[in-house]
Parts: C-alpha cells; sequence; structure tokens
C-alpha cells in the first residue's frame, strides 16, 4: 500500500499544486484567447471594470460586518447576509413611499439619505437583537456552534422576512438624478455606478474614523485584541460585541439601498443568501478581522466577477460565461481557503485563528 | 393588588411579554391563519386557535413552576396566570385596534409618539444611574432622533400605503377572524373573547400545574393524544382507510377532521390510558427491571422482532400515500447517516453535501433515461447504475475534499457551502446544457425493474431505501468502532493531538468525505427514480440545511436520532402541508435552540454523552 504523507512527499501539497498549475494555464489560456481575438473593446473593458468597482464597493460594505464581528469574536457571522436583506426589504416600502408622494425626485438626496439611515437601523437592530438572543448565550463554546446557530440564524431570519413582507419579488422605484451617464472619451460611466462607489467609500471612511479615532473604537480594538485585559481595563465587553453587530449591521442595512439604487429588481426574502458568501469571499480575500482588507476584497472581488467572465470562460469556449458569474465569485472562496486563507493584507493567523 | 408589587411581578410580566410577542410574532408571519386552515377538531377547533390558546397555556404552566419556586400561594398563582393571560392577548390587541379603520388614528399616534417615550426611558435610565446631565440630555437627544427616523418613516409608509395590511401580508382578515373567533366585524366583542379565552387559558396552565401528578400525567397525555391526531388527522384517517369499512371512517371522520364524539371518545381512552400508565408504570417498569436478564433479553428480543416486522410491513400498514412520505424520509434518513460520517463522526462540518446528492441523481437520470439526454437509452437499468452512482458520489466527494484537507472548521464549512454553489450553478448553466439538461433537467428515467416487475409504486420503493439505509446503518456502526471511527473520534476532538499520535489526518478525512459521499449518491440515484426526471432546482443549498438540521436536532453522531430527526423535520412538513411554508423558519429555530439549550440533540448518541460529562466534570474540576 503506497502511504499518504511520507516526510519527503504529501499527496495532498502534489494535488494542490497540480491545482495551482491548472488554475493558472485556464486563466492564461483563456486570458490570452479573448485578448487575442479582439472581442471585446477597451471601453467596454473600462465600464465593467467600473461596474465590477461598484459591484464590489457594496461587497465591501457587506463584507465590513463579517470582518468587524471576526475581529472580536472569531466566528463567522453567517446570518450578516439575511441582516444585509432585511434592511434592503423593509425599506422598499419606504422608497414607494417617497416615490409615491413625489418627495424621491424632489429631493433625492435628503430622500436617500433618509433611506439608508431607515434601512441601517432596521438592520442595526436586526443584527443586534440576532446577537442578544442567538449568539450571547454561546460565547465560549466549540467553534462549531455558533456556526451552526448562525446558519440557523440565516434561515430563520429570511423566512421570518418572507411571512412579513411575503414571497413576492419587489424593485426600488428609480431615482431620476441616478439615471444618465457621464461620458469620458469613448467611455460612458452610469451616474448610479459613481454614486454606489461614491457613498460606498463615505459609510467606509466613516468607519475608519470610528474605529480609529473615537473613544469606542479604541474600546472595539482594545477588546479585539484581547477580551480579558480590555475587562480589566474597565470596558464594558457585552456592550461593546453589541455594538459592534451594530454598526456591522448598520453598514449592512446602507448597502441595501445602495444596492437597491444599483439594482432595482430583485428585492426578496431571499437576496442576501448570495451576497452575503460573496462578502465573506471579500472579507476572507482582504483577511478577515482586517478593516481596510475588506474594503480592498470587496472591490478587488467585485472586479474580478465583472471581468472574469468575459475574460477567462468566454476564452475558454464555456457559452454563457456570464451565467457563470457566481461559480467565479465561489470558487475565488475556495481559491483564497485553499491558497492564501489568511487574505491579501492578512499576517498570517495564529492556529486559533486560520 | 399585593401580587404587582412584590418581586414575582417581575416574572408574570417577562413572562406575559415573551408568549404575547410570540403570539404576534406567529400572527405575522402568518402561521396562525395558515394553521386556521387545519381543523383538529371538526367544527369545534383548529389547529390555528390551539396555538393561539396554547400560548398563554404554557406561558401560565411555566408561570406556576417558577412562582411555586418562590414560594408564593395558591391565590397569587391563579391572579398571575390570568394577568400571564390577559398579557399574552395585548400586543395581539394592540395589532387589531392598529389594523382597524377604527382606530387607525392610535397607529399614527403611537409612531409619532414613540421617539419621545423611548428616549426619555433610556435617558431616565442613564440619569439614575449617575450620569452626568449634559451626558443624559446628548443620549435623549440622539436616541429620539434615531427613533424618530424609524418611526416617522413607518408612519409615512402606513399613511401612504393606506392600512397595515398591504405591508405585513399577513395581518389580514383571515387573521383578524381566527384572533377574535370569528367576532372580526364587532371588533370590541372580539377583543374582549380573545382576552377572556386567554385568560382562560393562562389561568388552565397554573391549575394544570396545580394538580397532583397522577391526574395531570394522565390529562397531558390525554389533551396530547387527542391533539396529534386531530391535528394529523388527514394521515390518521389515511392509515385507517387501509384497515377499517366506510361507515366506521364515517362516524370517526367527517372528510379529514377527528369528529366531537369521536374526539370525545379518543380522549376519554387516552385519559384513562394516562392515568392507568401514572398509577401503574412505575411498577410495570419495575418488574421488567426485577426479571432476570435472560428474561429480560426475551422481553427486548421481542421488542426488536415486532419493529422489525413493522418496519417490513410498514406499506401495507400505512396504503399508497403515506408510503411516498416514508421513501422521503427514508432518503433523508439516507442521506442524514451519509452526513453523519463526516459531521458526527469525523466533526467535519461538511455544507455541500447536495453535491453528491447531485451527482448521483445525474448519475442515474444521464445513465438510464430514455429521452433525448438518456446516453444509453434504456440499456443501463437502475441496478446496473447504482453502484455506478455510488462511485461517482465517492469519487466526487474524494475530488472535492482534497483541497479542503487543510482547512479547519469554520473555514471548510463554508467552503463546501461554495462547492455547493457551484455544483448548483454549473447544473442550471448553459455550458453543462448538452449533457445534463440545464434548467429543464433531465426526464424519462425509468423506475427500477426487480425480477420483470417494475417498480412503480411507492410501496415498492420504500423496500428498496429500507434496504440501503438498513445497510448503512450497519456500515456507520461498524465504522464507529472501528480504527478509523477512533481515528475520526481523535480528530474530532483534537487534530493537533491526533497528529501528533501518528494518525495519518488527509488520509482518515478523505475517507470521511468519501464515505459520506456515497450514500448521498445512493439517495441521490433513488431519488431521482422515484421522481422519474431530474432539474436542477431540487439541488440547492435547502437540501444540505435540511440534512444539516436532523442531524443537529437529532443528535450528532446517534443513529436512532437521525431517524427520529427524519421522521419530524420531513415527515412533519410532508404530512402537515400547512407546515410546509414554514419549514425553513423552524429549522432556523430548532437549530438555535438546540444550540443553545441542547446541542447533544433530542437522542443524544451514548459516546458524546460521555464526553459531554467527563468535559463538564474536567471544566468543574479546573474551576474548583
Amino acid at each position: 500500500m503506497f502511504k499518504w504523507k511520507t516526510d519527503e512527499f504529501s499527496w495532498v501539497d502534489f494535488t494542490i499544486d497540480v491545482l495551482r498549475v491548472l488554475i493558472v494555464l485556464g486563466i492564461v489560456i483563456g486570458a490570452w484567447n479573448t485578448l487575442s481575438s479582439g472581442r471585446i473593446s477597451f471601453a467596454q473593458w473600462v465600464n465593467l471594470f467600473i461596474a465590477g468597482l461598484s459591484q464590489g464597493s457594496i461587497y465591501a460594505l457587506i463584507a465590513l460586518g463579517y470582518t468587524l464581528v471576526y475581529g472580536i469574536l472569531l466566528m463567522i457571522n453567517f446570518a450578516h447576509g439575511e441582516v444585509f436583506m432585511a434592511g434592503a426589504f423593509s425599506t422598499v416600502f419606504l422608497a414607494e413611499a417617497l416615490n409615491r408622494t413625489g418627495f424621491l425626485n424632489e429631493q433625492p438626496v435628503l430622500a436617500i439619505l433618509l433611506m439608508i439611515a431607515f434601512a441601517g437601523l432596521v438592520s442595526m437592530s436586526v443584527a443586534i437583537l440576532l446577537e442578544r438572543i442567538a449568539y450571547r448565550p454561546l460565547r465560549g463554546s466549540p467553534r462549531l456552534v455558533p456556526l451552526i446557530t448562525a446558519i440557523g440564524a440565516s434561515f430563520f431570519l429570511q423566512y421570518t422576512f418572507r411571512g412579513l413582507y411575503g414571497s413576492g419579488f419587489k424593485a426600488y422605484p428609480q431615482v431620476r438624478a441616478l439615471q444618465g451617464v457621464i461620458q469620458i472619451g469613448d467611455v460612458n460611466i452610469p451616474i448610479v455606478q459613481i454614486f454606489v462607489f461614491c457613498s460606498a467609500l463615505l459609510l467606509m471612511l466613516g468607519l475608519y474614523w470610528l474605529v480609529e479615532r473615537t473613544r469606542v473604537g479604541k474600546a472595539m480594538r482594545a477588546v479585539s485584541e484581547n477580551k480579558e485585559v480590555a475587562r480589566l481595563m474597565g470596558i464594558d465587553i457585552d456592550w461593546v460585541i453589541l455594538f459592534t453587530f451594530g454598526v456591522g449591521g448598520f453598514l449592512a442595512g446602507a448597502a441595501g439601498v445602495i444596492n437597491g439604487m444599483f439594482r432595482p429588481q430583485g428585492v426578496n426574502f431571499f437576496m442576501g443568501f448570495i451576497p452575503g458568501i460573496k462578502a465573506f469571499t471579500a472579507a476572507v480575500l482582504g483577511g478577515i478581522g482586517n478593516i481596510p482588507g475588506a474594503m480592498l476584497g470587496g472591490l478587488f472581488l467585485g472586479v474580478i466577477e465583472a471581468i472574469g467572465p468575459n475574460l477567462v470562460l468566454a476564452g475558454l469556449g464555456i457559452p454563457g460565461a456570464n451565467q457563470l458569474k457566481d461559480v467565479i465569485a465561489f470558487t475565488m472562496l475556495v481559491l483564497v481557503l485553499i491558497f492564501r486563507p489568511q487574505g491579501i493584507l492578512g499576517e498570517r493567523l495564529s492556529e486559533a485563528k486560520a | 393588588m399585593t401580587i404587582l408589587r412584590s418581586r414575582n411581578s417581575g416574572i408574570i410580566l417577562t413572562l406575559g411579554a415573551l408568549s404575547g410577542i410570540f403570539l404576534v410574532y406567529i400572527g405575522m408571519v402568518g402561521m396562525i391563519s395558515a394553521f386556521h386552515k387545519r381543523e383538529v377538531v371538526n367544527d369545534f377547533i383548529s389547529l390555528g386557535q390551539v396555538l393561539l390558546l396554547l400560548a398563554p397555556f404554557a406561558a401560565g404552566y411555566v408561570l406556576a413552576n417558577r412562582l411555586r419556586a418562590e414560594g408564593a400561594g395558591s391565590a397569587q398563582l391563579l391572579a398571575g396566570g390570568l394577568i400571564v393571560g390577559l398579557l399574552t392577548a395585548l400586543p395581539t390587541v394592540i395589532l387589531l385596534l392598529f389594523n382597524s379603520d377604527d382606530y387607525r388614528f392610535l397607529l399614527d399616534l403611537t409612531l409619532r409618539l414613540a421617539p419621545f417615550a423611548v428616549a426619555s426611558a433610556i435617558a431616565w435610565q442613564s440619569y439614575k444611574s449617575g450620569s452626568e446631565s449634559s451626558r443624559v440630555l446628548g443620549i435623549w437627544l440622539v436616541t429620539a432622533l434615531l427613533t424618530a427616523i424609524v418611526t416617522y418613516s413607518l408612519a409615512l409608509i402606513f399613511e401612504v400605503k393606506g392600512d397595515l395590511r398591504s405591508v405585513l401580508v399577513n395581518i389580514n382578515r383571515d387573521w383578524e377572524k381566527v384572533v377574535t373567533f370569528d367576532n372580526w366585524r364587532e371588533l370590541g366583542v372580539g377583543i374582549i373573547t380573545l382576552c377572556g379565552i386567554s385568560g382562560i387559558a393562562g389561568l388552565g396552565g397554573v391549575v394544570l400545574n396545580l394538580l397532583p401528578a397522577v391526574p395531570r400525567r394522565a390529562l397531558v397525555y390525554g389533551l396530547s393524544v387527542t391533539l396529534l391526531v386531530g391535528a394529523f388527522g388527514e394521515t390518521v384517517r389515511l392509515v385507517l382507510q387501509e384497515h377499517l369499512d366506510r361507515d366506521t371512517l364515517r362516524a370517526i371522520f367527517q372528510r379529514d377532521t377527528l369528529r366531537q364524539n369521536a374526539a370525545l371518545t379518543l380522549f376519554l381512552i387516552s385519559t384513562a390510558a394516562g392515568f392507568l400508565w401514572a398509577l401503574y408504570g412505575e411498577r410495570a417498569r419495575a418488574g421488567f427491571g426485577g426479571m432476570a436478564p435472560t428474561q429480560q433479553r426475551t422481553v427486548r428480543g421481542i421488542g426488536t422482532l415486532v419493529f422489525i416486522g413493522i418496519l417490513l410491513m410498514l406499506p401495507w400498514l400505512i396504503g399508497r400515500t403515506l408510503s411516498d412520505v416514508a421513501v422521503t424520509i427514508g432518503i433523508f434518513v439516507l442521506m442524514g447517516l451519509g452526513l453523519n460520517i463526516a459531521i458526527g463522526l469525523a466533526g467535519l462540518l461538511d455544507l455541500g453535501y447536495v453535491t453528491n446528492y447531485a451527482v448521483g441523481a445525474y448519475i442515474l437520470a444521464v445513465l438510464t433515461s430514455t429521452g433525448p439526454l438518456g446516453l444509453m437509452q434504456g440499456t443501463f437499468t437502475f441496478w446496473m447504475v447504482i453502484p455506478v452512482a455510488l462511485l461517482a458520489a465517492m469519487f466526487a466527494g474524494f475530488i472535492f475534499a482534497v483541497p479542503v484537507l487543510r482547512m479547519r472548521g469554520d473555514y471548510l464549512a463554508i467552503a463546501t457551502l461554495g462547492f455547493g454553489e457551484i455544483i448548483g450553478k454549473l447544473a442550471i448553466s448553459d455550458w453543462l446544457k448538452p449533457i445534463i439538461g440545464g434548467a429543464q433537467g433531465v426526464q424519462a428515467i425509468p423506475k427500477p425493474v426487480f425480477f420483470g416487475n417494475e417498480l412503480t409504486n411507492p410501496e415498492e420503493l420504500y423496500y428498496i431505501v429500507l434496504v440501503a439505509s438498513l445497510v448503512t446503518l450497519f456500515v456507520s456502526i461498524r465504522l464507529n468502532n472501528s480504527r478509523s471511527g477512533r481515528q475520526w473520534m481523535a480528530i474530532r476532538e483534537d487534530e493537533d493531538v491526533a497528529t501528533a499520535m501518528g494518525i495519518d489526518t488527509a488520509r482518515a478525512k478523505l475517507l470521511a468525505f468519501t464515505l459520506s459521499a456515497a450514500t448521498g449518491g445512493v439517495a441521490g440515484a433513488i431519488f431521482a427514480a422515484k421522481v422519474g426526471s431530474v432539474f436542477p432546482n431540487s439541488f440547492t443549498v435547502f437540501v444540505s440545511i435540511n440534512v444539516l438540521s436532523l442531524i443537529i436536532v437529532g443528535g450528532i453522531a446517534s443513529n436512532p436520532g437521525i431517524v427520529v430527526g427524519a421522521i419530524v423535520l420531513i415527515g412533519l412538513p410532508e404530512l402537515l402541508r400547512e407546515f410546509s411554508d414554514f419549514r425553513f423558519l423552524m429549522y432556523g429555530a430548532l437549530l438555535i435552540l438546540m444550540m443553545i439549550n441542547r446541542p447533544q440533540g433530542l437522542i443524544p448518541s451514548t459516546i458524546i454523552t460521555h464526553e459531554a460529562r467527563a468535559g463538564v466534570k474536567a471544566k468543574a474540576a479546573g474551576a474548583g
């Protein structure tokens, strides 16, 4: 019988190396084919890139919630996608109401700010309730226990909102101010994409300021560094954890509205699941627990998702490549977990974290 | 009113608020009106109404327990029960008022005043705990602003939409009818009815708790048997239909619901039986304990034989419709046992189990189909392809396991979830459409043929599932006691220590994934043959979550637990159609509740129980 592992040779390493070579080959060949065929012009590439950036900034906002919670509790809040859904789904009604009174198109800035605040607060309440009811009793239990709870919470929230608002699809109304394009040379950039990118950037800067410059941010960093010592320093750990969930929830809710401006269709109870997994991918990609990492990871994932199918898959002769967008994202997830679980910016994590 | 000032009032208020919120919640997600369609006793009570009564009743019962521990007297208990019952009704009453045309202004008023109330309450707390007045003012302003954003937005939404119903779809006429006991036209009468019934139910819970043990147990037994038979009236009827003649059946059932006389008789009989058991049950158990070991073994042997007999005869006992349900349950038992090898034995949380299920189903579909996508056009039969499906699933499990061998715990879970999603997207994609049919799937899968007989009926398919489950059960019991089983256990407890002990963890994990995949493949193949066609939308993350839930609820690493878990989680929604809309709501709630209160599951595995106890002891020793 052959051995799986000897000192010189490990089958697992070998397989992973083969996988690595195959992936690189696939990417190179696919990209070469696409680029040499010249099917997609430079302006189109730029368009794809910018669309990817805006989609990515939405992922980044959600990813921040994963990263904040992971940084403090070392747990994957699997239900975070549903926190995003809660805000996005609830705010559809507000958006419809604002649209019907005409306020949405008369005062788009105020209306969108109100919607973001509303969605953020709804998601925040959901996240806080989640922590208080489901996760707090499980602190300090084996690591799979909170994960299974979070999976349960995820489905519980999905079907709660399905029960509350019904199972049909809803859509955000169009905001007139966000329609239209800006032309720069050959490239047409939709205004809504610029809006998405800028508002996400502002929120992220706000978070950065909160964590780095305020007292409560200092407390968050202290708790994530060492809970026991933080407690000895007089920090109310439970409150800081709750606050962290709240901030993550707020960003997710805001992302829900921004996403609704970007892609108005398809608002229903299941809308948070796939973005949730993708945002988790983004968080891991940037190095989970690392705030700039989550932002970078989100943008990176968005761009890869936009360009990947057209560049690599289409080049490999796979039909309907854009259907496989999600496959690209999930493959990214698995690949990052295999090859660089510490992420782009992450330092090599200790065994306790990895 | 002394009771409200005592320290017991906190317990009463908490319980009342909890059960009240529960009642409003199940109303808002639509459970009450959906379950109202199922009558438990004909023209007397529906399942929705049972739910409505159960909340105050249970709250009253728990309250009596808690208050007795505090040393409260009977009068206090009864008053407490009444108050809890009324409190339970309160949130529903408020929602009824908000939803009625005449009292809608109350909703508006509440939403507009709420920010001030909430902010003042929170600021008052902060004031009492001794904060400076500037800080208190700041807290007041911030909370008032944040709450106002939410409540004024809500007020705007309801004003533009016109009513609650257009947002909260389940706060509709049906719901109103149930909670007001059909007095929805006269809201005042309806509210008084609701409060009265709820108060009485709360009192009832207390009274039940105050009864001596024997009649209490008998009553609980009688009530639950009657309720269960009533709720599953359709199922019970289907079973009885096989064995009783029409007139007897008609005397018991009005269509699918229990007649009142029959329900009363059933209640009396089961209460009497419960009474007898409560009186003599202990003696019977003592008698069994007093028997010689050989006699005990005989009794157990007879029990096992009866059980096997029932398993073998099941399709004849329960008829066609229920056999179909039994096959579905069996498929999930099969998957549960398989996934348990990864989760329960080796501690590898695999969330992509649907991958193996899909591989098995598609392999069978493509190889046996007589449709345009069939590769072999009927030359391959079910029996020839089953081993192929098994091997293919094992191969898929192996391939997907290799990259994740280095991962641990939560990363492994997410990576396998990713695999499951990738497979789902590929199945529906245009890329693989020429082979597996894209969204249209593969049709025309022939039924298995056994010695010339086509096994078209669920009664016959049942035996295939039964045999497959028994084989899997045998294998997994043997595995658990094998060298690999002990290696898995070591890995589950501590991977580093396992490696240090010289266990080739990579190899052991691969084995776990591969073997666990095998049963998934068989289950998928049987599923494909049962349905006769496969569609990509049968292979979503929900399958994985289903299997995970039944393992967690039944008991990790516990084979009987998995069977019970499958019967409860898969069988229940199949038998109670009203339930199926809420199955994932229930699964989610169950997963959370089980993890918090009973992580070992309903029927815990003996090994895990031992380990848990040892762990508790070690912790206690460490703390001491």
